[in-house]
């Protein structure tokens, strides 16, 4: 049932960029590029993308980039798509942006955007934390892990952007995860397939930020979705399709010890707060699955 | 054609017949009545334009930037906090070198709640790198209008433009207002660095110093570029469509042995109060300042100066009293007034007049110092 998608040679990032040794959201990001093709235009607010494409004159990116100021990714777009739509272009427009500027800061024009059903792509890739900054939380830390804000572990849960998106019931919005680069390729082009306003989260992990060693970024996102930290699903049409890939893991899961374990933000956490993530994993999936099997 | 507009539904005029591919704007008391307009010209098919009704200033200049750097005529409207609140954009909008056009409803700043006239806000966006205009009759709310397009998107240029309209006592006042047949006084957009996707490049990342030094410089180069643009374009406007106008109005100056200074309708009422100082056998004379960015070379040598400042810096004075202290090494009499939509009359300009002491600030209706 699951397709191994047809992967276009063409890169779109040039290779040695200034992305951290082992960074996901650049995996990713090539994944994205490769399936929205070259009539596209990033829109990325300040993000490890900002200096992921390089110092002026140059750029590693082989498509526009527009930078813009941290909380205006999405009404950037929104003005972006509508002057191309005026104009008669198909151009793809994509905000490519973080969890702080998703989650927090970016929210507000998010909403606007998806509200007002804007002809665009959202990607919000999430290593949950201000990675540029150097690791302070944000609203897409989740609860126990450790930040230069939340030396001894954060104190509250992760924001559920998805639930949010999914209250303005865009055409299509999906998670993904940077360990399954196939699957976000095929999620990106059947994004740009809908017209009106489309949502990604990609989870991505980060060896600086998560502090577990760089050649482990695959296996980290794996074992997210293995131990259902994170799970694959998409929405078409308000309707829920879980995952292959999350649906298998989710039949028995891995122990969330082996998630949290190479992991040195989740170093010395409090064995209460493992057993409320766990319990959250478990009511979480079940929640999904019971959307899956609504009419 | 000849009708009776208020300085808000002019500027809506001027924008349809400027036909930008997107206007992006949220609504603000005194502002509304622009965005209402143009929203109704899209809708009814007169203005082929994208309207986006955005949630926010911030978000308004944001989705401007966007469409504008695609190339696309782009225009917005706001006032007061909502200026404050885009202020993060319109630096934005100058350093990526975009011609956006604003209008900007002058108004008071809270707290408290305050909705009536006052250009603190405008003056707050002086160092942004946008040009500023301010206007004094629903005339000329229109004709400037107009003319912020071409100068914005002129090539030598290519900075926004904002002008400004006193809060009700131009944007909800009616006046009559004489529309033209623009025909070809606004040349199509043409942005050189617009996005192309067949030749792509990255906007606004990673700077070094030395780089971002040259932009700023660029930008500035620019400002005092513009400076001849504005002058053809007023000029070409006057030869036209026969109405003059300049960096600052001029009544009754050359004779002058005082000269008012003052921006937006204030500046319309000094008028008035020279024609009674004159009566009195005071020889005064008006200089409205129109243009406060790119700031003009103002001549003054030998008058005494009276500035009426309709905004503050706290901790320095007038702002207009300060730039042109600066400007001119003159010293004037500074007088603070009509913050918050005070009331000032001819009769009152006549008596600050009358009573100067040049080298002071006075603050009308606060201070008895006159």
């Amino acid at each position: 049932m699951d397709t191994i998608p047809e992967i276009p040679k063409e890169e779109y990032i040039l290779k040695c960029t200034s992305a951290c040794a082992g960074c996901s959201d650049s995996l990713s990001l090539r994944y994205v590029l490769k399936a929205a093709g070259q009539d596209t235009v990033l829109v990325v607010p300040a993000c490890c993308t900002s200096v992921i494409q390089g110092i002026y004159p140059n750029t590693a990116f082989k498509v526009p980039v527009y930078n813009i100021a941290f909380g205006a990714a999405a009404a950037c777009a929104s003005g972006m798509s509508n002057a191309f739509r005026a104009a008669g272009k198909k151009t793809n427009v994509i905000v490519y942006a973080g969890d702080g500027g998703t989650l927090d800061i970016g929210i507000q024009a998010m909403s606007g955007a998806f509200e007002r059903g804007t002809d665009f792509l959202y990607i919000c890739y999430d290593n949950e934390a201000y990675g540029n900054t150097g690791m302070q939380r944000s609203s897409g830390t989740p609860l126990g892990a450790r930040t230069t804000t939340t030396p001894t572990g954060k104190t509250d849960a992760k924001k559920d952007i998805d639930a949010i998106i999914a209250a303005h019931n865009p055409p299509y919005m999906a998670t993904a995860c940077a360990a399954y680069p196939q699957d976000i390729f095929k999620k990106v082009t059947k994004a740009l397939s809908f017209r009106g306003p489309t949502f990604i989260h990609i989870l991505a992990p980060c060896p600086p930020g998560w502090r577990y060693s760089t050649e482990k970024s695959v296996e980290m996102g794996k074992l997210a979705v293995k131990t259902g930290m994170w799970v694959l699903y998409e929405r078409e049409y308000g309707k829920l399709t879980i995952g292959a890939q999350s649906k298998a893991a989710m039949k028995k899961p891995l122990p969330l010890e082996d998630y949290l374990a190479p992991q040195g933000r989740f170093k010395g956490i409090d064995p209460k707060t493992v057993e409320i993530l766990k319990q959250r994993i478990t009511r979480n999936y079940a929640r999904l699955a019971a959307e899956e099997a609504a009419p | 054609m000849k009708k009776i507009a208020t300085g808000n539904k002019a500027v809506a005029e001027a924008v349809k017949q400027a036909v930008p591919g997107v206007v992006a704007a949220y609504p603000i008391t005194p502002q509304t009545e622009v965005v209402e307009q143009v929203a109704e010209f899209v809708s009814s098919g007169e203005l082929k334009s994208r309207y986006i009704a955005v949630e926010s200033e911030h978000s308004a200049m944001a989705a401007c930037i966007g469409a504008s750097i695609t190339g696309t005529r782009t225009f917005t409207a706001t006032s007061s906090h909502g200026l404050l609140y885009m202020h993060e954009m319109t630096n934005w909008a100058a350093g990526a070198r975009l011609p956006i056009v604003m209008a900007n409803i002058n108004r008071s700043l809270g707290p408290g709640w305050n909705i009536w006239a006052e250009h603190t806000d405008a003056l707050q966006e002086r160092d942004t790198g946008w040009l500023q205009v301010y206007v004094s009759t629903v005339q000329e709310a229109y004709d400037a209008t107009l003319m912020a397009f071409r100068i914005a998107e002129h090539n030598d240029v290519l900075l926004p433009v904002m002008v400004n309209l006193d809060g009700f006592l131009l944007s909800h006042i009616m006046q009559p207002l004489d529309t033209i047949d623009i025909s070809d006084f606004i040349p199509p957009c043409h942005l050189p660095h617009a996005i192309d996707v067949k030749n792509p490049a990255g906007y606004g990342g990673l700077t070094g110093p030395d780089q971002q030094f040259r932009f700023r410089w660029d930008i500035e180069r620019s400002m005092r570029d513009s400076v001849k643009v504005i002058a053809e374009t007023e000029r070409e406007f006057a030869r036209r469509f026969g109405r003059k106008y300049g960096f600052t109005e001029d009544y009754l100056c050359s004779d002058a042995d005082v000269i008012i200074i003052a921006m937006g309708t204030l500046g319309k009422e000094a008028e008035v109060a020279v024609d009674l100082l004159r009566r009195e056998g005071i020889k005064a004379g008006s200089m409205r300042l129109r243009w406060l960015r790119p700031f003009p070379n103002l001549n003054l040598k030998g008058k005494q100066v009276v500035v009426i400042d309709r905004d503050y810096s706290f901790g320095r004075g007038g702002i207009l009293a300060t730039e042109i202290m600066a400007q001119t090494k003159e010293d004037v009499f500074s007088v603070i007034a009509g913050l918050g939509g005070q009331e000032v009359t001819y009769e009152d300009i006549a008596e600050f007049v009358r009573k100067r002491r040049i080298g002071t600030e006075f603050w009308f209706g606060v201070t008895n110092h006159v």
